[in-house]
């Protein structure tokens, strides 16, 4: 317990000594009127780095790549009003992917709330629906308890953001300090250790299984529990898929690997689910892009296992059979502990017809594309970005076509490596994403996958990483077209491409230039991995990659919305 | 199918805000939400009415739980309960209705709590069902004002709900 006795901090004061005592090494934020006592305050010391963002969605953003790439709690620090409603893009964002966040907001003086002040937004009632939960601080005696409580939610349980309200008056009152050392609260109890017997059972029926299946999402990552789900993989000689959000979870150049399911997974991985006979679901939430109809997902009969740490997450689309709430690690330590035990070895026969199905499956080669084009192709590009850069860099993306195709082709061995928005689809995360993975990993390779139209709605932040000297690679694919809005028009509104052209583009290598950046544009397929070669030896320099690739390229495979899993269309099939 | 749910919460400002944004932003139904605090004062108790199929209900409890604030939720009408509403109805009592009026109120066991020169103001309280067939009851010209503060359920006997 850190109390001072006889001390008073004003609330500006024990703001910054709460970040402090939780260790919080980067806090990104702007400064504006409601929270200058705080920024006064984080002038005086030097303990908490501020990262001063070029726009507030990107200091969410970047809070959110920061705890990502590190499993910290990503901390931004945003004023009233227009600072608050400009962050919540990037609240929403990490909500959607369960990200720990906690995020500081000035408020007006707790005098004037209510009453139309200047910069005074309902900053509670506008972020309630976009985060774990939220708190007005108003009493200045709540406050460092209430901090505290913010990062116990953000952290515990299914995590998410959490968003912390400050009247400005609040911040200018004096109180003893004392930050508490522990939280409890009767209302908030998450379960941790899955129960005992619907464990035993799952590993029964997973043992029993002809023809296994094991889906494994972002609460692999989220968990840490990477090395667990890998162990049983390796024990059980089942197929694996990862979720866009569970990428890394396991690596993703192991041969039980059957890649990315969903509306861009692979044809072997998206059949083995349809087909499968007992499927395990861990840490992933059987969403609409992952198994299309759920009627048609259920045609197939199979027994269903799913772990995962939020009851509401478990049969919400899909009807399971034996559910198990509970942290994924710890719930996975107890299936590799009883099929250590137990001595129950799956049926080799089985499994091996099951694995000969599968390669039949896999020999359809559902990712194949044109290696001999005159015009680059986006997935040669990130084909090359793979080689160059050993499978090991921190990888963020924005959203659309060339989201997807990093997913689909740099294969991630290690979690927390990819970087996207996958729940809310939030163009213009990648940039500042990339920002918080760099602070997160200095000195590690950190390439942000984009395309021309993503990168132009947080290209505010080329200012910030110049300030910081952030040597992010940009690879933007630039297709000169929203990518996958053209896609779905080529596909269902009869190629009326309707406003998704990007007209009037800038030039991005003076662009890049302007911000104090070295940028450089590559046209022909042969200098895209001389480029990105030449790129990646510029430690202490951000590239801007403008790779002008293939317009008409498209996603494959790809399910339609509103259909079955597997009833993808193929690159062969138009 | 119709359901009574009983939420324990804490008693904080916002929290009934929480229970009511959950239930527009996932499109749940509320045919009626009724909440004060306990004897407990940092605790409320609310009861909501609302109705959707046995995977929404399942939804609709799990979802309750998840909120910080709530700290126990209970579907009443899984097993034994009692619910009972509270009207108050103003009607006409002129001269000419008044006899009826009074009639009309005995029967349904209401009690009278004001009277003007031509209207009375009748306290009923009761199941939802009742209160529908008083208003049923009435000719609907008679009827000048309705308030009907929705359901409040309990479970019976040991059935308890308690932090």
């Amino acid at each position: 317990m850190d109390r001072i006795k006889g001390v008073e901090l004003t609330g500006a004061e024990i703001v910054v000594r709460c970040l402090q005592e939780e260790g919080v090494e980067y806090v990104f934020g702007y400064p504006g009127g409601a929270v200058l006592y705080i920024y006064d305050e984080l002038f005086k010391q030097d303990k908490v780095k501020h990262v001063l963002v070029r726009h507030e969605q990107g200091a969410a953003h970047a809070a959110d790549g920061y705890s990502r790439a590190s499993d910290k709690v990503g901390v931004c620090l945003v004023t009233s009003g227009p600072g608050l409603t400009n962050a919540v893009t990037g609240i929403a964002t990490a909500y959607m992917d369960s990200i720990p966040m906690v995020i500081l907001v000035g408020q007006v003086p707790t005098h004037a709330i209510g009453l139309d002040a200047f910069q005074e937004v309902d900053t509670v009632g506008i972020t309630r629906p976009c985060v774990k939960h939220n708190f007005l601080v108003k009493d200045v005696a709540d406050l460092a308890p209430t901090i505290k409580k913010a990062f116990y939610l953000a952290t515990t349980g299914r995590p998410g953001p959490v968003l912390v309200d400050i009247p400005k008056d609040i911040t200018t009152m004096p109180t003893e300090f004392l930050y508490p050392e522990s939280v409890s609260m009767r209302s908030y109890n998450p379960v941790v250790k899955g129960h005992g017997g619907q464990i035993k059972k799952a590993v029964q029926l997973l043992m029993e299984a002809e023809r296994p299946m094991i889906y494994a999402g972002g609460g692999v990552i989220l968990a840490n529990a990477a090395q667990q789900l890998t162990d049983l993989v390796r024990l059980t000689g089942h197929p694996v898929t990862n979720t866009l959000m569970g990428l890394g979870g396991y690596p993703g150049t192991d041969k039980q690997f059957l890649g990315m399911l969903g509306m861009h997974g692979t044809y072997e991985a998206n059949m083995a689910m349809q087909n499968c006979d007992v499927l395990l679901a861990i840490g992933a939430r059987f969403d609409d892009r992952v198994i299309g109809n759920p009627e048609h997902f259920g045609q197939n009969p199979r027994k269903i296992i799913h772990i995962d740490i939020d009851p509401s997450s478990i049969s919400k689309r899909v009807k399971v059979d034996v559910p198990i709430v509970g942290n994924v690690s710890e719930v996975l330590d107890e299936f590799l502990r009883l099929i250590r035990a137990g001595g129950q070895k799956p049926d080799a026969a089985k499994l091996k017809a099951w694995w000969k199905t599968i390669e039949e499956w896999r020999g359809k080669d559902c990712l194949k594309y044109d290696h001999a084009s005159k015009i680059i192709k986006p997935q040669f590009v990130v084909e090359k970005l793979y080689e160059v850069t050993g499978g090991d860099a921190f990888v963020t993306s924005d959203v659309g076509q060339h989201q997807m195709w990093a997913a689909q082709f740099y294969k991630f061995d290690k979690p927390r490596r990819w970087i996207n928005s996958g729940g809310l689809g939030t163009m213009g995360f990648g940039l500042p994403a990339a920002m918080g993975a760099q602070m997160a990993n200095p000195g590690a390779t950190v390439a942000c996958v984009t395309g021309e139209s993503s990168i132009q709605m947080c290209l505010q932040e080329l200012s910030t990483c110049k300030q910081y000297r952030l040597p992010i690679k940009i690879v933007s694919l630039n297709n000169k077209y929203m990518g996958m809005v053209r896609q779905w028009q080529e596909f269902f509104h009869g190629n009326r491409y309707s406003e998704s052209y990007m007209d009037a583009l800038p030039d991005f290598v003076k662009l890049a230039e302007g911000y104090g950046h070295r940028g450089v544009q590559i046209t022909k397929p042969e200098d895209v991995e001389p480029a990105l070669r030449d790129a990646f030896k510029r430690k202490n320099e951000l590239v801007f990659m403008d790779f002008l690739t293939d317009p008409t390229e498209n996603v494959f495979p790809m399910i339609p919305g509103g259909k079955g899993i597997s009833e993808m269309i193929l690159s062969e099939d138009l | 199918m119709r359901h009574i749910i009983s939420v324990l919460l804490e008693n904080e400002a916002g929290a009934l805000s929480r229970v009511s944004g959950l239930f527009s932003a996932r499109a749940y139904n509320i045919e009626s939400l009724t909440v004060a605090p306990t004897e407990d004062a940092s605790m409320s108790r609310m009861t909501i009415v609302t109705t959707g199929s046995e995977e929404v209900i399942e939804q609709i409890t799990k979802q309750l739980n998840k909120l910080v604030e709530v700290v126990k939720v209970v579907d009443l009408s899984q097993a034994e309960h009692i619910e009972r509403e509270l009207m108050l109805i103003k009607v006409r009592a002129g001269a000419k209705e008044r006899e009826d009026m009074k009639r009309m109120a005995d029967i349904f066991r209401g009690r009278i709590i004001d009277v003007s020169d031509n209207t009375y103001t009748i306290e009923l309280t009761g199941a939802g069902q009742k209160l529908d067939a008083f208003i049923h009851a009435l000719d609907s010209g008679a009827i000048i004002e309705t308030v009907r503060t929705g359901a409040s359920g309990i479970g019976r006997g040991n059935r308890i709900l308690r932090a």
